[in-house]
């Protein structure tokens, strides 16, 4: 991967950041804390790694994408927009009265899964793989969770399925961003260490640091070479990523920021453009 | 003696069928397809026959995702362990309106000496309430293989309740299963029962006793809950002005309160719910429970006497 790619995904992630804060703040409700986090794997995926069209969203032999935090809908709302799945205007929409749902809905261009309550993302993809296995198609399907998301005990009947059924053409990302509603993963319900448990479960595991898009984007390339077994992507990752008063703060979890917090975080993001 | 069968069975040879025609068709089993029948369909085809272990929320979301990639799912497991993933099937197929069809087998107090955590009494009750999902119960095993072959063909999410015991044959195999119709199996003067499942054979033979008393009443099979024969329980109501439920399933919720919407809105009248009352089952045979539950026929005819009486 040449640097000047690298370059461009990192700056598409910053883009995408800059629109989960506006769209949050204009929207006055949200979630931006697990929107900052995703950002960098949202930008590999839609840039870099899924096989789709956005002219065509129902091809059948897509890439699949499943956002089972579906919370996180503003940086993957502004992913399909910036990848042309719709208007970018349409993320003025966002939370309103026939606009972009605050959770995913599949009407939505670009949407394969109405995410919204957590532990239901993995089962789902499980089906999307083993209809792929069993129409022979070649296409992968791709699931984010998050780290609260998986003290759900679903995720863990998928987890012992995906292995079960030898889904090689299944990869979950785990987006680790240590925060959740109510303060921090560790102390809520730990859920580490995730990588020894998903390793247990059988599957091929790559612990990355999310925020690093060359980690990212070999993490992705390496999956697609595991056979046999599905694979797990643990991108260690911050909540709030790229905004000081956020990162780590479970309290920007499903928070919009006000105006004068809005002004702070675009600026900061600014920097890296 | 007539022959019988269980509607459980009914569904495995329904499977197997469709399966055999329609290589679309998928079955998603959480580790009861011996009890659920559904195995039958695995036998002959392993490959598209999925199994989660005993897992239903992962079962819910597998067939989801396999039916948004161009398949016919039928996932089954018991009625009680499929509201363990409820809020499964509503965040996922009714929401989305999922080409799913779940099958809950072992319901009611029918169900017998599995005892009361085995005897689902309120899986129609937390289906009926959810947008987008058609709600059926076969009475005999006739019923339960025809409307596989239509559900095989309906688009969208539906929810079917069997039973575990065999019941009598009633219907031959020209039957058309109609979803939303009633289906008038007796007709009368004085009253009409509404009867849904294992009730359905309960009442035609309290209506066949209740002749000795000079009573006459219809007796139909409302073998879809939801969406319900509306048209049709209006039509009865305003013949007999004397309407009575009957179901294996609590009276709340159900069959008797679906019907009970319905006349208190277009035809107020006189109405007696019989069913499960709030209460759970035990174990022990069928008959004996619905002797003790008061379901069995004897129970039903002298409801219907008792409640004919206040229509004067």
């Amino acid at each position: 991967m040449n640097k000047e790619k690298i370059k461009e995904f990192k700056k598409i992630a910053n883009e995408i950041r800059k629109e989960s804060i506006i769209m949050t703040h204009r929207a006055q409700s949200g979630h931006p804390g697990g929107s900052l986090s995703e950002a960098d794997i949202l930008s590999a995926l839609y840039f870099y790694k899924l096989q789709i069209d956005p002219k065509k969203p129902d091809l059948e032999n897509r890439d699949r994408f499943v956002l089972s935090k579906g919370h996180a809908s503003p940086a993957y709302y502004a992913a399909l927009a910036m990848k042309g799945f719709f208007d970018k205007k349409k993320l003025e929409s966002f939370r309103k009265l026939g606009g972009l749902q605050g959770h995913p809905e599949l009407k939505t261009p670009g949407v394969d899964f109405a995410g919204g309550s957590l532990g239901q993302g993995v089962c789902f993809a499980n089906g999307l793989a083993l209809a792929g296995k069993l129409d022979k198609k070649n296409y992968k399907v791709y699931v984010m969770i998050g780290d609260g998301e998986s003290q759900e005990g679903s995720v863990w009947e998928a987890a012992m399925a995906a292995s079960h059924h030898k889904l090689d053409n299944l990869v979950v990302i785990l987006d680790n961003n240590q925060v959740q509603e109510t303060g921090k993963t560790k102390d809520v319900m730990n859920i580490n260490p995730a990588a020894d448990k998903w390793k247990a479960f059988g599957f091929e595991v790559f612990d990355i640091d999310g925020h690093n898009m060359e980690e990212i984007v070999n993490a992705l390339d390496k999956a697609d070479k595991v056979k046999e077994k599905p694979v797990m992507i643990v991108a260690n990752t911050i909540k709030g990523k790229g905004i000081s008063f956020m990162e780590l703060n479970h309290k920007f979890h499903g928070k919009a920021p006000d105006d004068e917090q809005f002004e702070k975080a675009m600026k900061e993001l600014s920097k890296n453009d | 003696m007539t022959e019988a069968k269980a509607t459980r069975q009914g569904y495995g040879d329904g499977l197997l069928e469709v399966g055999k025609s329609n290589p679309n068709v998928v079955v998603v089993d959480a580790d009861l397809g011996d009890s659920t029948k559904a195995e039958i369909f695995g036998k002959e085809f392993p490959d598209r026959y999925i199994t989660t272990g005993i897992a239903e929320q992962d079962m819910i979301g597998i067939a989801a995702g396999l039916a948004v990639s161009g398949k016919i799912p039928f996932a089954s497991t018991f009625a009680i362990f499929s509201e363990r993933a409820f809020e499964f099937v509503r965040n996922i197929i009714s929401r989305n309106k999922i080409n799913v069809k779940i099958a809950g087998s072992h319901a009611g107090i029918h169900t017998g000496e599995d005892g009361k955590s085995a005897q689902a009494i309120e899986d129609i009750s937390i289906y009926r309430t959810l947008p987008n999902m058609i709600v059926i119960q076969p009475c005999d095993y006739i019923e339960a293989k025809k409307a596989v072959h239509v559900l095989a063909d309906y688009k969208g999410p539906s929810y079917m309740r069997l039973l575990r015991n065999p019941l009598p044959i009633i219907h031959n195999n020209n039957y058309k299963f109609n979803i939303g119709k009633g289906e008038i199996l007796k007709k009368g003067k004085d009253a009409v029962i509404f009867a849904t499942g294992t009730m359905v054979h309960e009442a035609l033979e309290a209506a066949e006793t209740l002749k000795n008393d000079k009573i006459d009443v219809y007796v139909v099979n409302i073998h879809t809950i939801k969406p319900i024969d509306q048209k049709l329980i209006i039509e009865l109501a305003k013949k007999t002005n004397c309407v009575i439920t009957a179901e294996d399933h609590n009276i709340i919720g159900g069959l008797g309160s679906a019907v009970a919407e319905i006349l208190s809105e277009n035809y107020p009248c006189i109405m007696k719910r019989i069913g499960v009352e709030d209460r759970y089952g035990e174990s022990g045979k069928y008959a004996e429970l619905y002797d003790k539950y008061g379901l069995s026929a004897k129970h039903v005819a002298e409801k219907v006497k008792k409640i004919i009486k206040q229509k004067k």
